[in-house]
């Protein structure tokens, strides 16, 4: 880890700052409105994350407003963002620089977090400061009594904050962080993005409590209906399988370890002394070798055996923190109040090193989901909101979802909930929007998907077959009495024919079997009464 | 007038005595099964057209083996054997009450008793079920269509419909001849000096026959089948077959559907397969024969696309396989020509009286 923070150094050509204000549009920040959208969306995420990771159950409030005097002044014009949580606070030595320079966050580290290097807030107080031209003020707190703040503006070439001014007051409140930044916005074409993503966070963080006020005063609430946070994930050290070319050059210029076993124990993830030294054997490498004076040359070819090497032990993903059955119940029923739901947690997997847990979940019917699919995907709890089409998610759900095979009508309502977690996430862009089709990712979704399905389908029979009964038996008790009394009428018979057993013999065979199948199935399945 | 009188058979009196046995049988056989705790069902031949089947004795189509079975334990079953259960029990209550009721009638009356049918096609057919199931024709069950023929001749009727009971009237009372309605058909033939039977497609040649005495001149009791005969008409020319054992000759235009009237007076129809009381196997087609087109220098119209069809499609018939039948189907094929018994109008108005009728007669003798 070390070597990480001290090689920044070598990035001095140009600054990293520099860098993303050159790439602006990779980071999602290309236009108005979509840059209004990743800015609220980058300090919501960093306010959960600051939460999560000492397991208080957040509370966020979040505020979208206009400056008095652009009231009425077209969009796009500048807003004025803030973003409150009760997280953890920041230490008041470390707040200018971790808002004030790009890759200077808690998240450089290999650990499942929502954001990545801590880049997403820095770039949204860059973006604020290079169309407004003003500086951001942070106020934070790590014990609820005293309250920092500064004004800040970062400089762009030397990746550092210039503390425009600092105060400190004393009070009585909980710890936390608030961000206030002026930035240059289109809320008139954000709007519906930005409730869409407040929407889909609370179905995947009911342990949260979130509000949104828009700039009209408009107010989106959404209560905390879960006292289960997921648990805290786990650093972990880099897996061979994962670790590039570059990583490992860096790792072994800086290292002062001699020892070439001793060297992969340390630094990486499930690498014992047997599997560093079966490993360095398959590499051709003495064990006695000085990692310190390995050639470019041989860098190449070690990293190319780390990767070819079968016998590591796969990544344990003991550090990842999935949602879990109680948290996507509670989003689930309190945001989609479906008729049924089924959530299906697949066993950790990995690739390239990488361990990843997917979990999916299937809500339908109800009077929230329209009709049709509509897939809500998330990757680290964080909702992905574009380009749905190329997303691995999205293909397996048009794939997969052959709605005859599990006998699903065609109009069904339904929603699929798809939510991968991982040290890395495989994001096909640095815009976080969609996932590469990595093939273990696929068929861990298409594995969730068809157990979800199952579930409906059974579901969606056992339904059919009591209605079926009832359907039946109301027929029977509408015709019947009118066939006794015609046949009565016919036969010349005093009486009329006792045929009143049939009716309950059918409804004692038929209806109570099947409730009682169907009650016997109902607590390992997820209908809602 | 007549001169020899023939007494009838008691017959019909009999049959309805048998018709409230056999559903009162149904009613029992459904009441029982309720009874003892099981759905009841109702077995009867399918009238599907795989189960049509031409039978060369009796020469008409009738219903081959293969069963359906309506059960009321079947969802898509138990409400047309409701309707079954109460058709019979309707038909029951109108016999018993000696009233009668059009097709029509059943459909709205159905209404009363919380049966419900879509639409009339829906009760028509199952009135058609009831038929299969006892044997019997609607007209028995006092269950009658709007379309209605005439009869005229020497024939004394005794009525017992309800109000005219014992009642009794000469059916050559009236020029224009008594309606074949509901009164007509349930009525005793008590007397008559007829001793034969014509059956003519028209009204204008009915009237003609009427002014002509065909009546007393060829002892004959003249009936106008409208078209293709109504079974009250096809009943009640079987009735006079049977009962007073009267020869019947059936005179149509000549055209191939002329001939199809004819046939299904004589071998009944594929839709009536289920139903054996409503043909005349011993009738004779006498003409317009298309033989006869030539042979009598007769005014023609020319034979459309569609007769021509029709000609084939009746050349597969197995009931026009032998005798005049296919004979004169060939001829209409090669002289592709038709006309109407009006055509003999060209000659004087009596020539078909006079000349054709009894010249044709005597060729049925052969026949």
């Amino acid at each position: 880890m070390t070597a990480h923070r001290n090689n920044q150094s070598s990035f001095s050509e140009i600054s990293p700052s520099e860098f993303f204000y050159r790439n602006r549009d990779l980071a999602g920040f290309s236009n108005p409105a979509k840059a209004l959208y990743t800015a609220t969306r980058e300090l919501v995420e960093n306010s959960l994350d600051a939460c999560e990771s000492t397991e208080i159950l957040p509370k966020i409030s979040v505020r979208i407003r206009y400056r008095e005097e652009e009231r009425h002044e077209p969009d796009p014009r500048t807003y004025v963002l803030t973003v409150k949580d009760n997280g953890h606070g920041i230490e008041p030595r470390q707040a200018p620089n971790a808002f004030g320079r790009v890759f200077y966050g808690s998240k450089y580290r290999l650990r499942q977090a929502r954001g990545m290097f801590g880049m997403g807030g820095t770039m949204a107080i860059l973006y604020g400061q290079i169309t407004t031209s003003k500086p951001v003020t942070i106020t934070t707190s790590t014990d609820g009594r005293e309250f920092h703040t500064f004004r800040l503006l970062i400089d762009i070439q030397n990746n550092k904050p210039i503390i425009l001014s600092k105060s400190t007051k004393r009070g009585v409140g909980s710890s936390g962080t608030s961000v206030e930044l002026l930035l240059h916005g289109d809320i008139f074409r954000a709007s519906a993005k930005i409730r869409d993503y407040f929407r889909q966070t609370a179905l995947v963080t009911p342990y949260a409590e979130i509000t949104f006020i828009d700039p009209q005063g408009r107010l989106w609430y959404f209560p905390q209906t879960t006292a289960t946070v997921p648990k805290v994930p786990r650093e972990t050290k880099p897996h061979p399988h994962g670790f590039d070319f570059e990583a490992m050059r860096r790792l072994l210029k800086h290292t002062d370890e001699s020892s070439f076993p001793k060297l992969l124990m340390n630094e990486f993830h499930r690498v014992g002394k047997q599997t560093a030294r079966n490993f360095l054997r398959f590499a051709k490498f003495d064990l006695r070798t000085d990692p310190r004076t390995v050639s470019n040359e041989e860098t190449v070819r070690l990293v190319e055996a780390m990767h070819r090497f079968d016998g590591f032990l796969p990544p344990d993903s003991n550090c990842l923190s999935p949602l879990g059955t109680e948290i996507l119940k509670s989003g689930i029923v309190n945001e989609l109040k479906p008729e049924f739901y089924s959530i299906a947690i697949r066993p950790p997997s990995a690739y390239s090193g990488y361990p990843f847990i997917v979990e999916v979940a299937l809500a339908y019917g109800g009077k929230t989901i329209g009709e049709g699919v509509r897939l809500y995907r998330f990757a680290n709890r964080i909702p992905l909101l574009y380009d749905e089409a190329s997303d691995v998610a999205g293909m397996v759900v048009n794939d997969l979802l052959d709605r005859r095979a599990y006998n699903i009508p065609r109009e069904a309502p339904l929603a699929v909930i798809t939510h991968v977690c991982s040290t890395k996430i495989p994001y096909k862009s640095v815009g976080k929007e969609f996932l590469a089709e990595r093939p273990e990712l696929e068929r861990e979704l298409k594995n969730g998907l068809r157990e979800t399905l199952r579930q409906l389908k059974s579901y969606l029979s056992r339904k059919g077959s009591i209605e079926a009964v009832l359907r039946r038996k109301n027929i029977y008790a509408k015709y019947l009495p009118l066939i006794a009394k015609f046949s009565q009428a016919l036969s010349g018979a005093k009486s009329p024919p006792r045929y009143q057993q049939l009716i309950k013999d059918f409804e004692d065979e038929r209806v109570i079997t099947v409730e009682q199948i169907a009650n016997a199935k109902k607590k390992s399945e997820g209908k809602i009464e | 007038m007549p001169t020899q009188r023939r007494r009838v058979k008691e017959r019909s009196s009999n049959r309805k005595v048998e018709l409230k046995a056999i559903l009162q049988k149904l009613g029992k056989e459904v009441y029982d099964s309720l009874d003892s705790n099981r759905f009841p069902s109702i077995d009867f031949p399918s009238r599907s057209v795989k189960n049509i089947v031409y039978e060369p004795k009796s020469k008409q189509y009738i219903l081959g083996s293969r069963k359906v079975t309506r059960s009321a334990s079947n969802i898509k079953h138990i409400r047309p054997f409701t309707q079954l259960t109460w058709l019979a029990y309707f038909a029951t209550e109108l016999v018993g009450q000696e009233k009668t009721s059009t097709l029509r009638d059943v459909y709205y009356s159905s209404q009363a008793y919380d049966i419900e049918f879509d639409d009339q096609s829906q009760s028509d057919s199952i009135i058609t079920d009831l038929e299969t199931v006892i044997e019997r024709a609607r007209e028995e069950l006092n269950i009658y269509p709007e379309e209605r023929s005439a009869i005229f001749g020497d024939l004394d009727i005794e009525y017992t419909v309800r109000g005219y009971e014992g009642k009794r009237l000469n059916l050559s009372s009236h020029p224009d001849g008594y309606l074949i309605g509901p009164s007509l058909s349930t009525a005793e033939f008590v007397d008559t000096s007829a001793e034969m039977v014509i059956a003519v497609e028209k009204g204008g040649l009915f009237t003609r026959f009427v002014e002509e005495k065909v009546h007393s001149r060829f002892k004959a009791i003249i009936i106008d089948t409208a078209g293709q005969a109504p079974r009250a008409t096809r009943y009640m020319l079987r009735r006079l077959h049977e009962e007073l054992s009267l020869p019947v000759y059936v005179m149509t235009d000549g055209d191939v559907y002329g001939e199809h009237i004819a046939m299904v007076i004589i071998s009944g129809s594929a839709r009536a397969a289920h139903l054996r009381d409503l043909t005349v196997p011993s009738g004779k087609w006498i003409g317009i024969w298309a033989s006869d087109i030539a042979k009598y220098n007769l005014p023609t119209i020319p034979m459309s696309e569609i007769d021509i069809k029709r000609v084939h499609d009746l050349k597969r018939d197995p009931r026009y396989q032998k005798g005049i039948w296919p004979r004169e189907l060939d001829t209409f094929l090669k002289i592709k020509r038709k006309c109407e018994l009006e055509a003999f109008s060209k000659f004087g108005l009596t020539t078909i009286v006079d000349k054709y009728l009894p010249e044709k007669l005597q060729i049925a003798k052969s026949l």
